[in-house]
């Protein structure tokens, strides 16, 4: 999905460009679907069990939640603005950028550490109760996600960092761009859905 | 005779006079670090084909079991154990891969003149995440999973098989169906030559599109179902266990949400198939290609609303009962649709009755036949009685094997002589063609009767009554495995020692015989323009670039 | 060639002050009782800061029909698995 120059020679410039975004699109696509099952067993349980649900939402800390909200969309915005310098051609702004947001990715990773270990101590594990379930499983994978992205973003930077991008071709730090705004996407629903909603 | 690409330019000859195109460059990393769609799809072709026949002995062994009840051939959890991996592998190793990975791989950016998928690179990638998750399905083996193949919960939670292991290579599998989807929905998207509008597609290729968009949308349904089950095991959590307040059924809405509109990624590339062969061998144009092409995507599309038939004695609500049963009448419509199209095409058409065809005719036959009987299945009153029954086995093999199988063999048959640049014998491909006929209908049709009889399925003894046909069956599968054999014989020997094929044996118009056979790595030596669609028999002679 | 719609950092930066004003707004209502409106407001105010990020961090707003297609056609399947689903564990 990451496309680059060479494997494409049967592709132009412009053609493989297009090609690149539809195909993170094509991915994102799956990726709705593969949390979508997630909400599903969400909604289901918490029309069944609204009382558990009221009640187990209180252990969790709304305030590390939100805190690794406003993370999330920080590194949202750092990699949208390092694609927008690289647009411009601003090589060093674009490596600044991807380093942030990878920096803001361990910290959102860091946060959920504790807020586990939190709920570990606590004696809330996943197979406490259905809530828990869903917790841990839909904050897991979304976890694994970030983890993902940070590795992703991570080779992005390397090639940032060997002079490989230019105003003229930018397509792996779009393409990695656009699945780090799915991620966080998916935990815009998700921190209402389980720190907010009573 | 020195071979020619299609604007005249010579292609480099092997020492023996021929050439041998993709296939020249030998070497194991040739083969396992290749980026040339075609190897891709050779690749994909033997390892299903592989399965198909491991497959098929479990489906042997199911027969010879059931043919005497009350002996001890083997135990009754062995024979669970016999079932399961006798779907699960023809479903996850053979026939969801099989066309699309292995001949759509092979055959779309020849069809749509490109030089090669989208994402090559991601290309190789599924083929290897495929045989990571054979591999780790193979793992679990040590602890053969024992639940049929559709894992229902809470069985398959508690069983003592190593299903963690084995959803995990199912997930990869997956993974891997997802990226082959995306590659080719990107493909047919960006890579179409000059002039190939989307109304001068092969049909192959609307089936392919259609096919695609069932993979990305379904598949990662069915692969968090797995990751969820795996969890279920490993850490106890309880979304389907109903002691911690979970609900089996869940599991089976997730499962079905993705296998009931896998079976269409299973049969719209087929149908796709006989598209590209019933006008070939009529010499006439397909009869309204447009409604062929979009009842492609009306069948992906409707797909999506029927999952629930699998469910209706599964204790879920009667509303949901009533609306899917309603809604699954529907799928027959697009359906009937292409056998009405493929029949008119026929009519009137100077028909030859080469292997491709026989099979395309086969498939017609027996695809509609088993659709047919989809009809008491997805009615509520009568599903109530046939479910679990061998009706349901009969109605699956009719249209699965009937189906997809008897149509990949036709595109086998039919692309034969591009993939390999050999004939195959005629003469064995019609004798094998003659016994997997006679054998299926003999195994198949039997089960028709015991199913409405009351023999139910995945029981490894039955009641006395039954046993008549179940002899029957048996013998009938002996008979279409040999078919089945003497057809992989054809197929070696084929490759072998077959005919010198020109570039286009068929006279199809079609754009993959302006390549030579076999084709060389680039595909072509110029992206051909095309100028009119490819189906136009009888009004024009299939030469020069299209 | 290639899309460029001059999206500078100005449209970013005022994209995330909304994004954060939305995340303040959704903490604090969390806060009151509104009893069922509850998880409505959440679940709108989640949806705008959604296609916030959609639409600009995105580039959604400036691409064409086809994207627009991928990226809406998997919600439309979403709600088919949620409204299938529900329609049997709601109606038992």
């Amino acid at each position: 999905m990451a496309a680059e120059g060479s494997g494409h020679a049967h592709m132009d410039p412009a053609q493989a460009y297009d090609a690149a975004k539809l195909g993170i699109w094509t991915f994102l696509a799956t990726e709705v679907l593969l949390f979508g099952g997630l909400f599903t067993a969400y909604i289901v349980f918490r029309l069944k069990f609204p009382e558990m649900f009221r009640i187990d939402h209180a252990h969790l800390n709304r305030l590390m939640g939100a805190t690794n909200t406003v993370v999330l969309i920080c590194s949202s915005l750092t990699v949208a603005l390092g694609i927008a310098a690289i647009r411009k051609g601003k090589q060093g702004l674009l490596r600044l950028y991807l380093a942030l947001t990878i920096l803001l990715a361990a910290v959102f990773l860091g946060i959920k550490y504790v807020e586990w270990n939190e709920k570990f101590a606590h004696g809330l594990f996943p197979d406490t109760d259905v809530f828990f379930s869903l917790y841990f499983v839909m904050t897991g994978l979304h976890g694994l996600h970030v983890l993902g992205g940070m590795l992703v973003l991570g080779g992005v930077l390397a090639l940032a960092w060997r002079g490989k991008f230019s105003e003229r071709y930018y397509t792996p730090v779009e393409v990695s761009g656009l699945y780090w705004h799915f991620v966080d996407l998916v935990w815009i629903y998700l921190f209402p859905l389980f720190y907010l909603i009573g | 005779m020195a071979e020619t690409t299609a604007d005249g330019a010579a292609i480099p000859l092997n020492g023996n006079g021929r050439s041998k195109g993709y296939l020249e460059e030998k070497g194991f990393w040739s083969w396992a670090l290749t980026l040339d769609h075609k190897r891709i799809g050779v690749l994909y072709l033997l390892t299903t084909l592989l399965f198909f026949l491991v497959g098929g002995i479990f489906g042997l062994l199911i027969r010879i079991k059931l043919m005497y009840p009350g002996q001890e051939i083997f135990s009754h959890h062995v024979y669970n154990v016999i079932f399961t991996l006798h779907g699960s592998i023809m479903i996850f190793l053979f026939i969801i891969p099989a066309i699309p990975s292995g001949l759509g791989n092979f055959f779309i950016p020849l069809l749509i003149g490109a030089r090669d998928v989208a994402f090559p690179r991601l290309n190789l990638a599924s083929y290897w995440i495929f045989v990571a998750g054979i591999l780790i399905m193979l793992a679990s083996l040590l602890r053969p999973m024992d639940t049929g193949w559709t894992f229902y919960t809470p069985y398959s939670a508690k069983t003592a098989a190593d299903v963690t292991l084995l959803s995990f290579g199912i997930f990869l599998i997956g993974m891997s169906s997802i990226l082959t989807g995306l590659n080719f929905i990107v493909t047919i998207h960006k890579l179409r030559a000059p002039g190939m509008d989307w109304h001068r597609l092969p049909l192959f290729i609307w089936g392919m599109y259609s096919t695609s968009i069932i993979q990305v949308v379904a598949t990662p349904v069915v692969g968090v179902t797995f990751l969820l089950l795996a969890m279920e095991r490993l850490f106890g959590i309880g979304f389907f266990d109903p002691a911690k307040g979970g609900d089996p059924l869940l599991f089976q809405h997730f499962f079905w949400f993705y296998s009931h509109p896998v079976v269409y990624v299973m049969i719209l590339p087929a149908m796709g198939i006989i598209s590209e062969v019933v006008p070939v061998f009529s010499r006439k144009p397909i009869f309204g290609y447009k409604a062929i092409a979009y009842s492609s995507l009306a069948i992906a599309f409707i797909g999506f609303f029927v999952w629930g038939h699998h469910m209706f004695v599964s204790g879920m609500s009667k509303t949901a009962s009533i609306i899917f049963s309603f809604l699954t009448f529907f799928v027959a419509v697009p359906t009937a649709v292409k056998v009405f199209n493929w029949i008119a095409t026929l009519y009137k058409g100077s028909i030859t009755f080469e292997s491709p065809m026989l099979y395309a005719l086969t498939f017609i036959f027996l695809f509609t036949f088993g659709g047919l009987t989809g009809m008491f299945l997805g009615a509520l009153a009568t599903n109530v009685h046939v479910h679990d029954t061998y009706f349901v086995v009969a109605h699956f093999h009719y249209t699965m094997m009937g189906g997809t199988v008897v149509g990949f063999l036709a595109g086998l048959h039919y692309w034969f002589p591009k993939m390999t640049g050999r004939m195959l014998n005629e003469k064995l491909a019609r004798l094998g063609w003659l016994l997997t006929f006679i054998g299926f209908n003999v195994t198949f049709l039997t089960q028709f009767f015991l199913g409405y009889k009351g023999m139910p399925r995945r029981w490894a003894e039955y009641p006395a009554q039954f046993q008549d046909l179940n002899i029957v069956s048996t013998v009938g599968s002996w008979i279409l495995g040999a078919g089945i054999l003497i057809m992989v014989v054809n197929f070696i020997r084929g490759y072998y020692a077959g005919e010198p094929a020109p570039a286009n044996p068929w006279k199809s118009l079609t754009l993959e015989w302006q390549a030579a056979s076999p084709p060389s790595t680039e595909n072509f030596e110029k992206i051909p323009v095309v100028t009119d669609w490819p189906y136009g028999y009888a009004k024009r002679k299939p030469e020069g670039n299209e | 060639m290639k899309s460029s719609h001059g999206t500078g950092y100005g449209i970013y930066l005022a994209v995330f002050a909304a994004l954060l004003v939305l995340t303040g707004a959704t903490v604090a209502v969390s806060y009151l009782d509104l009893g069922v409106m509850n998880v409505a407001v959440a679940l709108l105010i989640a949806s705008l800061k959604a296609s916030l990020v959609a639409l600009f961090f995105m580039h959604l707003k400036f691409e064409n029909k086809l994207v627009w297609a991928f990226a809406l056609v998997p919600i439309f399947f979403l709600v088919l698995i949620v409204g299938g689903t529900i329609s049997d564990t709601l109606y038992r």
